[in-house]
């Protein structure tokens, strides 16, 4: 980021929530860099930017969209990175149909699924204009075992390399489960980060981009109407700040400048947010600013290893390394490894193989065998979404009987805390782990529902365990942060009491559970004996966290180097011979040395730092860093060059780790019969897509559509300006009585919540407070709930600056102090002002924290995005009144006044396709017919 | 009690072995009021939180001011447009004025030798003004600038160079500390000698010493030294121990307290808490020299790049301290900061009191002789 001339800070509040990594936003400033913050309110990195330039939240899509069409219209995309590096010359199937066409859904739409049929939305291939779609020629042998070398710590893709798992052709019956619809099945969950297969076949380009089915042209079109009107019409901004937003990026990329954009939950935690992301990654590769130093987009993770919480993932969907969760769909471990990547792909994910058989080796030792699958039938089956909140409304439906909440504090920091507490209750066990008596471990006693009588303490069946645990400084082990880099920290003391590592806790728990096990020979208990399950522990039975690193690092099994560590990823193999935790960290541990330690100092080593810690994959500091040279293999400019294609050598060399085959010239083009790396041309950087080329346009992967939409949020008291459908057509809902959303669009009702708001996070408190609120020195710096708003609602409101006022929305009411300030301005949107109000979502209702307050996060519904489950916790709809909240019973009754005068019921809002006359065309749509 | 006698305040402390006076320079441009200062000082420091865990009623400012448990401050000021203009014009009038610059001495610089080397000192205040003590207003602030900046910034008073991205909306984000004056009042004022001048130049109280009279509260200038009271330091819940009464004494109570700029730390060749825990370096320590002449830089490329509204704050030899020990980058008026545009050790007018006062005595003496004289003749 210190090397970016311009940074494009946006879905983010960096310097407050990243305080750390913002030094390196100073540096680049320093160094001459324009600093841009757009944000809905004006915050403290906002304060130290050249421009804050205020948006109405959720609306990021138009503007974004708006800078693509900019960069189109005006003739200012990098030419020759596009031609070369992105899909912009693939030629789409005729049969796509785009927004513009169908007014905000795209081809495929099923109204009974409310999801898309991707099909039409495939490039054209050589096989379909061969009419050969089912002969796919099977890749010879000598293809199979001659891998290209590929740098990862100066090994290669030796000569022995497993024979790939015989995969089959057919594809799997499509069974319908239930709750296995197109959204929740053929989400981006199922496919990993690997993105989906685009074959059979190589796809057709026309190379002039004049064709009018080329992604290049589609991309024109669908965001035609993109403009700085229609930017300040939706996003309240100004045209002059549209242009000059638009003027710093654009003398910003190119050959001798780059752009970064940062951004982090302001814009995933939206009903689009993987498209928000999307949208930045179309500008970025259209500016040639992918895989370059001081280019990219800067995903910034909110806690210190939550990066590493997605490498090795506690999420519902992934296995580590971003191999997909196997599914009800995937009976077979070959029909699990197809949906990873096809037999004849190119990229790197074409050996999934070898890295999943490597997991199941590291999981089940010996008992993974080439003859039980290597144990595949050990991990269990999805049969539908099973994430945080699709549990919650099986808890509320009393279907789940335990939790276990680690270092999660849902009955503040997630969406709802109302609906939150009222699943826990319906719990028959509850295990807490944290560092203190978090309110969701503490809402059956002083809970805002006893407070106002809903639960009563008496009446709850739910069984709390609080288990204390270590802080960080109290256990040795990794954190992964934002750019991937892997740093080890050591225990500086003993935890006290009871208090427990997360290592030491899961391995007894396991070795008890396996204890009580053992003498059963019920088949389904099998993967649990079968576990290796045997780590070093120190004298106070902490296990030892590098032998874990190790395991994870992987280790050859066979042969003369058996039980040596692998040094990187390309030696995993699929015939048993080696193991690994997560693909992707092996390395770490290359030759027995725990490389997350390495602690060079930055003044003794160059500025890719390699020798500070160690980043996923193989330490490459720059991923996709290929298309940081031009076709040929020359640096773009002496400014910006970063690797670059040796003659002499006939390598590739360069301050970082290549990514990319290290001995593939630039000009190479792989015969037809190669897959994985060696199909790799010399100009295809992106090494793990499928053809190697950065998507302008995906024809597969993401649920909502191959390119971002503008759809509004799920409540919005604004119409969406660009297209008659409102919110995006495949978000997920909830639909519930207790789970109520405002009316949208001017309908009548809407007066009732007419202000938005927003949710976000303090520098001086942590997400929700169960490592802030409890210690005095940070409790002191912001010790009460408050709600930020401008002077004019204020004034129009009567609210009293630092008084207190109540927010209403059709969830809860809450109470907070009043900031007013002009850091918060009223937006013109369609000729309408939109007041916005913040609120910061640290605190909790209990007892026992230094500083209490109620939750910002009890406003909230519950709407999901449908590539990845999170929540829209960003945006909302609500009113605000002067004082303080009722107490007791009373706090209900003012949120069913509120719900009634709007006429909320479930289907509010919930609506998933708009326009009610469109719907009797929707068999047309998914016919694919006009 | 000049500027360029007291410039070197560890001289007059007659150690064997002096250091180089050690400084901080915070500059304020770069601070994003993340407040690791605040928590990092009380953390090493085991100081008593200083709230009764109420929102203030000022902005994103919780802790209010420096005290005695508070010794990092981080001040918040929102700002429209009409004021950012102001700071600018009264920016570039410390310039234009004919303002100190530093590089080749012309005039008004006059390089002091000390036992450390050569210290570039500048006179803050208007011709004519030979001390700080005279009362004419011998600013803390000054807005010095290399020779070669200068005519670029010259032009910028009729607007040519101001900077592109002027806002019509800021949010000031100000870390303050105590100043470890040249001339320090607290430590002046000081009966029991329980303030001292260490030898890197700072000024500590030696809490064993205190007698919690409370003379220097009044001698500071900038109000940074108090005596402590009562707080609370431990966390709620200490998980190894029971939780502390509320009546537990708090460590060094009644005791005058503020910063040492952490002189355990120093002595150890460590940096101080607060700098070591500032993520942006808007908290630079070292050698005061240094700091100095970094903060000039730093002043001179703001106001190259139009942004003329800042300025140095504690540098000026000549102010009422004798320039302080930390300096500051100031994008306003001391004032906006809470802190005194013209500070005055209260001690720097005993000669001229003395004087006055003897002068007084002497008076009444020979009116007392004169009505002697004439009461003998009646």
């Amino acid at each position: 980021m210190a090397n970016a001339d311009c940074i494009i800070i946006q879905g983010s509040n960096m310097a407050e929530c990243h305080p750390v990594g913002f030094q390196w936003v100073t540096e680049a400033k320093a160094r001459g860099a324009k600093v841009i913050h757009v944000d809905p309110r004006f915050t403290r990195t906002s304060a130290v930017a050249d421009k804050h330039i205020p948006i109405r939240t959720g609306t990021d899509i138009v503007l974004l969209g708006a800078l693509i069409n900019y960069v189109l219209s005006n003739d200012l995309w990098f030419d020759e990175y596009v031609r070369a590096y992105t899909n912009a010359a693939n030629l789409v199937n005729e049969d796509f149909q785009d927004t513009e066409d169908l007014d905000g859904l795209f081809s495929g739409y099923s109204v009974k699924d409310n999801a898309y049929d991707m099909e039409s939305w495939s490039y054209q291939t050589t096989e379909q204009h061969d009419q050969d779609s089912d002969d796919a020629a099977e890749p010879d042998e000598s293809a199979l075992s001659t891998h290209s070398a590929y740098h990862g710590y100066g090994t290669s893709w030796d000569e022995h390399h497993g024979e790939p798992q015989d995969r089959s052709d057919e594809t799997a019956p499509e069974e319908h489960e239930e709750g296995d619809d197109e959204r929740e099945q053929a989400g981006g969950d199922k496919y990993g980060s690997g993105g989906a297969p685009v074959g059979p076949g190589v796809p057709l380009r026309d190379d002039t981009l004049q064709d009018p089915q080329t992604v290049f042209q589609i991309l024109k079109r669908h965001y035609a109407r993109y403009t700085p009107d229609m930017v300040q019409d939706a996003c309240g901004i100004s045209i002059e700040d549209f242009e000059y937003m638009a003027r710093a990026i654009i003398e910003n990329s190119g050959r001798e400048r780059t752009t970064c954009f940062a951004y982090a939950v302001g814009w995933t935690q939206h009903t689009l947010g993987a498209q928000f992301i999307r949208t930045a990654s179309i500008l970025q590769l259209l500016l040639g600013n992918m895989g370059r130093p001081g280019g990219g987009i800067m995903a910034l993770r909110g806690h210190a290893s939550i990066q590493g919480s997605t490498d090795i993932p506690t999420l519902f969907n992934l296995l580590p390394g971003y191999l997909p969760m196997p599914s009800v769909r995937t009976e077979t471990f070959t029909d699990y490894l197809d949906t990873i990547s096809a037999r004849d792909q190119k990229g790197y994910w074409a050996y999934a193989d070898a890295y999943a058989v490597s997991l199941l080796k590291a999981w089940w030792g010996d008992a993974a065998q080439a003859e039980n699958n290597w144990a595949y039938d050990y991990i269990p089956r999805l049969n539908g979404p099973h994430g945080t909140y699709q549990t919650l409304m099986n808890m509320l439906a009393d279907q789940v009987e335990g939790y276990f909440l680690l270092g999660q504090n849902p009955a503040v920091g997630s969406a709802h805390g109302r609906l939150q507490r009222m699943g826990m209750s319906h719990l028959k066990w509850l295990v807490v782990r944290d560092l203190n008596m978090i309110e969701s471990a503490t809402w059956w006693k002083d809970g805002p529902e006893i407070q106002s009588g809903e639960l009563r303490t008496e009446d709850i069946d739910t069984e709390v365990f609080f288990m204390p645990a270590a802080t960080h400084v109290e256990k040795s082990g990794t954190f992964t942060q934002t750019q991937r880099l892997l740093q080890w920290r050591h225990q500086a003391v003993n935890p006290p009491g009871d208090s427990q590592s997360e290592l030491e806790f899961f391995y007894k728990l396991g070795q008890r559970i396996r204890e009580r096990l053992a003498d059963s020979d019920d088949p389904r208990d099998r993967p649990l004996l079968d576990l290796t399950w045997d780590y070093p522990t120190d004298e106070h039975g902490d296990p030892d966290a590098e032998a874990v690193l190790a395991e994870i690092n992987g280790r050859h099994l066979t042969g003369e180097n058996a039980g040596k560590p692998l040094s990187a990823y390309t030696e995993m193999r699929s015939d048993g011979s080696t193991s690994g935790g997560c693909w992707i960290y092996t390395g770490v541990y290359a030759d027995g040395i725990n490389h997350a330690s390495d602690r060079v100092p930055g003044s003794e080593q160059d500025e890719i730092a390699s020798q500070w810690g160690w980043a996923w994959p193989a330490n490459r500091r720059i991923i996709y860093n290929r298309a940081s040279a031009d076709p040929q293999g020359r640096p773009w400019s002496e400014r910006k060059k970063l690797i670059w294609w040796d003659e002499d050598q006939e390598r590739w060399v360069g301050k970082d780790n290549p990514d990319f085959p290290i001995d593939r010239a630039p000009g190479s083009t792989p015969g037809k019969d190669k897959r994985g790396g060696d199909a790799l041309a010399g100009d295809d950087p992106f090494v793990m897509q499928a053809d190697g080329k950065g998507w302008l346009y995906a024809p597969k992967g993401l649920v909502d559509g191959p390119m971002p939409a503008h759809y509004e949020p799920q409540e919005s008291p604004v119409a969406n300006p660009l297209y008659a459908q409102q919110q995006n057509p495949t978000r997920m809902t909830f639909p519930r009585w207790d789970n109520l959303f405002a009316q949208s669009a001017g309908k009548p009702g809407t007066e009732v919540y007419p202000y938005v708001f927003t949710t976000y996070r303090l520098t001086e408190q942590h997400t929700a407070g169960g490592m802030s609120r409890w210690l005095p020195y940070l409790s002191e710096l912001q010790p009460e709930m408050f709600c930020e708003v401008s002077p004019e609602l204020a004034e129009e409101k009567g609210l009293e600056p630092y008084g207190w006022a109540t927010i209403i929305s059709p969830r809860s009411a809450i109470e907070a102090r009043v900031l007013v300030t002009d850091r918060m301005k009223p937006l013109t949107v369609r000729g309408h002002t939109v007041h916005q109000i913040g609120l910061p979502y640290h605190w909790g209702v209990g007892q026992d924290a230094v500083v209490t307050g109620d939750a910002a996060n009890d406003l909230l519904g519950i709407a999901l995005d449908p590539n990845v489950h999170i929540q829209n916790g960003k945006v909302g709809s609500c009113d605000i009144k002067p004082g303080r909240r009722p107490r007791g019973p009373e706090v209900l009754e003012l949120v069913s006044e509120y719900q009634e005068r709007a006429g909320l019921t479930p289907a509010t809002s919930n609506t998933m396709v708009t326009d009610p006359q469109r719907e009797l065309t929707a068999e047309q749509i998914e016919d694919g017919s006009p | 009690m000049t500027g360029e006698a007291a410039a070197n305040p560890t001289a007059d402390a007659h150690y064997d072995h002096p250091h180089p006076r050690k400084g901080f320079f915070t500059d304020t441009s770069i601070c994003i009021g993340c407040k690791a200062c605040e928590v990092a000082c009380k953390e090493w420091n085991r100081n008593p939180v200083d709230s009764d865990y109420e929102l203030l009623g000022s902005s994103y400012d919780n802790t209010g001011a420096l005290g005695a448990n508070t010794w990092r401050h981080v001040a918040f000021i929102e700002q429209g447009a009409d004021q950012i203009e102001r700071a600018r014009e009264s920016g570039r009038a410390l310039v234009n004025l004919g303002m100190p610059k530093v590089g080749p001495p012309q005039g008004s610089v006059s390089p002091t030798t000390t036992p450390q080397g050569t210290i570039p000192v500048t006179q803050a205040a208007p011709a004519g003004c030979a001390s700080g003590a005279c009362g004419c207003g011998g600013s803390a602030t000054d807005a010095p600038v290399t020779d070669s900046a200068d005519s670029s910034v010259a032009s910028s008073s009729d607007g040519s160079s101001v900077h592109p991205d002027t806002p019509d909306f800021r949010w000031l984000m100000s870390s303050d500390v105590c100043k470890h004056c040249t001339n320090a009042g607290c430590l002046d004022v000081c009966p029991t000698g329980a303030l001292f001048r260490t030898e890197y130049g700072t000024v500590v109280v030696q809490d064993d010493i205190c007698n919690g009279c409370g003379t220097c509260v009044a001698g500071c200038p900038f109000g940074v030294i108090e005596r402590r009271s009562d707080g609370v330091f431990e966390p709620k819940n200490q998980r190894d121990a029971p939780p502390m009464p509320d009546t537990v004494k708090v460590p060094e109570h009644g005791v005058a307290q503020k910063c040492t700029l952490c002189y355990d730390r120093m002595k150890n060749d460590q940096t101080p808490a607060c700098a070591q825990a500032c993520p942006t370096t808007s908290i630079k320590y070292g050698d005061r020299d240094s700091m100095v002449a970094t903060a000039r830089e730093r002043v001179t490329q703001m106001h190259e790049q139009g942004k003329t509204e800042s300025r140095l704050y504690g540098a000026n030899p000549k102010d009422g301290v004798g320039g302080t020990g930390s300096v500051f980058l100031l994008l306003d008026e001391p004032e906006t900061y809470g802190l005194p545009p013209d500070p005055r050790v209260p001690t720097a007018d005993l000669p001229y009191m003395f004087k006055r006062a003897g002068m007084a005595v002497a008076g009444m003496l020979a009116v007392g002789a004169v009505a002697f004289a004439s009461g003998g003749r009646r």
